[in-house]
């Protein structure tokens, strides 16, 4: 019995590990293609391990994108848009939960009504507005168009659902005025939900390829993942610098992800599932 | 005068007025950002469905039913709606299947659990533009890895796959199915996580092997988030558009052309957003079909549970 559950095991072990490589080897085709020179890329038999590696590749990608430019681009446009979506959130949770006000019900319902509506069906009349706003091609259009959303409505409001109604009430008969409740007891608890509602807002505009494709028209204002997609359609066969780029715009994400990975995992399943 | 009215008010019609003017300045910020950048284009966008407009200073006409008329009788819509299902169909199940097995690998008692993860979570958080890169070269029809290892294992006439107009929705889908699994994992771990060990216990004592716990426990009690998974995956499916537009561009032809991206073209290159607005009208059905489906499958899981 032993010996068959230690086999199991082994097997187990096998597979994941397989499982896992197949999962990364595109990565590391990524890595290994972005340190080739342009004619090795393909290379017939493939091979696995470069002979010579260029470093040089990515130098080169460097002068050829304003590859900072690009970054800081989406940096701002990504902390923005998850700091104004993180206040407007948390402020709307509470007074959704904790506060009663004429017409609150009928307000909610007009977030539940809409929270299925996917971006796709109204990005067209959402960029008209944005345009007869003059806000076309700027980044203060595209954070606008997603700094507001339903979502991050529901997700914190599940929060503070939990929260206790007695704690608030406590603090009302100690002097807090509502905002002093929000600020000091609500808010502070909430941190759970915030973690998630950063992590998903932040991947989400970090990565986010169409709306700054709508959007965005001057080379100046592009984000990263544009840039790129700019960068591919120019120099088409320069196969291993495609690469480097592609390696270049991987690596903060990368990074975000595997500091705060605990976040990512339980964010999936706290939040019961949004895509 | 308001002084006055002000006297009139009792001390609880005070408080009240004070508690309506507290809760809306604490959801106001969003409210107002939600109304003008969601609600109203919502709306906006039933509107433009039955109206003829190009955005510029000329003003809209009212056409009826005519944009809806235009587009189903346009061969490529038509071509889209049939691409967007072969790409729901060929990604939903597959993703699933995946997804499921990982999870019931990743939930025994082994170490390293969390390298695996995130191993395969990581496709989910790489962008679509650099993952759609990699894998075009990896499908290079002559040269790429994936051809020259179907050669290797006696293939000697592997698909061409994004330039060949049969195989290109299907390599799209590869890569969707690649790319989506971890997160649909994650959802999987997190319900089986909440599967009572003593249903195995039971199960053990009964002298249950491992595939009959699999197949008579575990499955049947992951149902209701099968089916929610499943859901989520169709609509997500129904709204692709970064990665067959980095894949593919909607060609060969109009072979990988999807909802999303014919809403697009007519809306940003043709600037027709009459057309536009129904293909998105015709999506948001779409969707809103498969949500009430949802509703009334939670309905059924509640009431059973």
């Amino acid at each position: 019995m032993n010996t068959k559950r230690k086999a199991i095991k082994v097997i187990l072990y096998v597979i994941l590990i397989g499982l896992s490589i197949t999962m990364l080897v595109p990565f590391y085709w990524m890595v290994i293609s972005s340190l080739k020179l342009n004619k090795d890329v393909f290379s017939i038999p493939m091979r696995w391990w470069p002979e010579t590696l260029h470093p040089e590749n990515y130098k080169v990608i460097w002068q050829k994108l304003p590859l900072i430019t690009f970054f800081i681009n989406t940096a701002k446009l990504t902390l923005i848009t998850t700091a104004v979506q993180l206040c407007t959130s948390c402020f709307a949770a509470y007074g959704f939960t904790k506060c009663r006000f004429a017409g609150r019900d009928l307000i909610f319902l007009m977030y539940v009504t809409t929270i299925a509506v996917p971006w796709q069906v109204y990005m067209v009349p959402q960029f008209i507005l944005v345009s007869k706003m003059g806000l076309n091609d700027t980044h203060i259009g595209l954070i606008l168009m997603q700094a507001f959303s339903a979502f991050g409505v529901f997700l914190i409001r599940q929060f503070y659902i939990s929260i206790p109604d007695e704690l608030c009430e406590a603090a009302r008969i100690d002097g807090l005025n509502e905002f002093g409740i929000f600020a000091k007891i609500v808010f502070p608890l909430g941190k759970p939900a915030m973690a998630t509602l950063i992590i998903f807002t932040f991947t989400n505009v970090w990565n986010d390829f169409m709306g700054p494709l709508i959007y965005l028209k001057t080379k100046e204002l592009k984000t990263v993942q544009l840039g790129i997609r700019m960068f591919i359609s120019q120099y088409g066969a320069d196969y291993a610098w495609i690469m480097a780029a592609s390696v270049c715009s991987l690596i903060p994400i990368v990074i975000v992800f595997l500091s705060c990975q605990r976040f990512f995992v339980e964010g999936v399943a706290a939040s019961g599932i949004k895509g | 005068m308001s002084n006055e009215k002000k006297g009139l008010l009792t001390s609880g019609q005070k408080r009240k007025i004070r508690r309506n003017i507290t809760g809306y300045a604490f959801i106001l910020p969003n409210l107002i950002g939600y109304s003008i950048f969601v609600f109203v284009p919502v709306i906006f966008s039933f509107v433009l469905s039955v109206m003829s407009w190009d955005g510029s200073k000329k003003p809209m006409e009212f056409v009826g039913l005519a944009n809806f008329a235009e587009i189903f009788g346009d061969k490529v819509f038509r071509g889209t709606l049939v691409h967007t299902i072969s790409y729901a169909v060929m990604t939903v199940v597959p993703t699933l299947i995946l997804a499921l097995l990982l999870a019931v690998l990743l939930n025994n008692k082994i170490k390293g659990v969390a390298i695996f993860r995130t191993a395969f979570y990581f496709p989910y958080i790489a962008s679509i533009v650099a993952v759609g890169a990699v894998w075009n070269m990896l499908f290079q029809p002559d040269f790429g890895p994936v051809n020259q290892i179907l050669k290797f294992i006696g293939i000697s006439d592997p698909p061409r796959w994004v330039v060949d107009k049969d195989w290109a929705m299907v390599a799209v889908s590869i890569v969707s199915v690649w790319k989506y699994m971890g997160y649909y994992m994650i959802v999987y771990l997190a319900a089986l996580q909440g599967i009572s060990s003593s249903l195995y216990e039971a199960a053990s004592i009964d002298g249950a092997n491992g595939w009959q716990k699999l197949w008579s426990i575990t499955v049947p009690m992951l149902t209701p988030t099968t089916f929610f998974v499943m859901i989520m995956l169709t609509i997500q499916c129904f709204k692709v558009f970064d990665l067959v537009y980095v894949m593919t561009g909607g060609g060969p032809g109009n072979a990988t052309k999807t909802l999303v991206n014919y809403i697009y073209e007519k809306a940003f290159t043709s600037w027709e957003f009459g057309p536009a607005s129904a293909g998105a009208i015709v999506l948001f059905a779409i969707v809103l079909v498969i949500t009430l489906i949802q509703f009334s499958g939670e309905k059924k899981w509640f009431k059973d549970l």
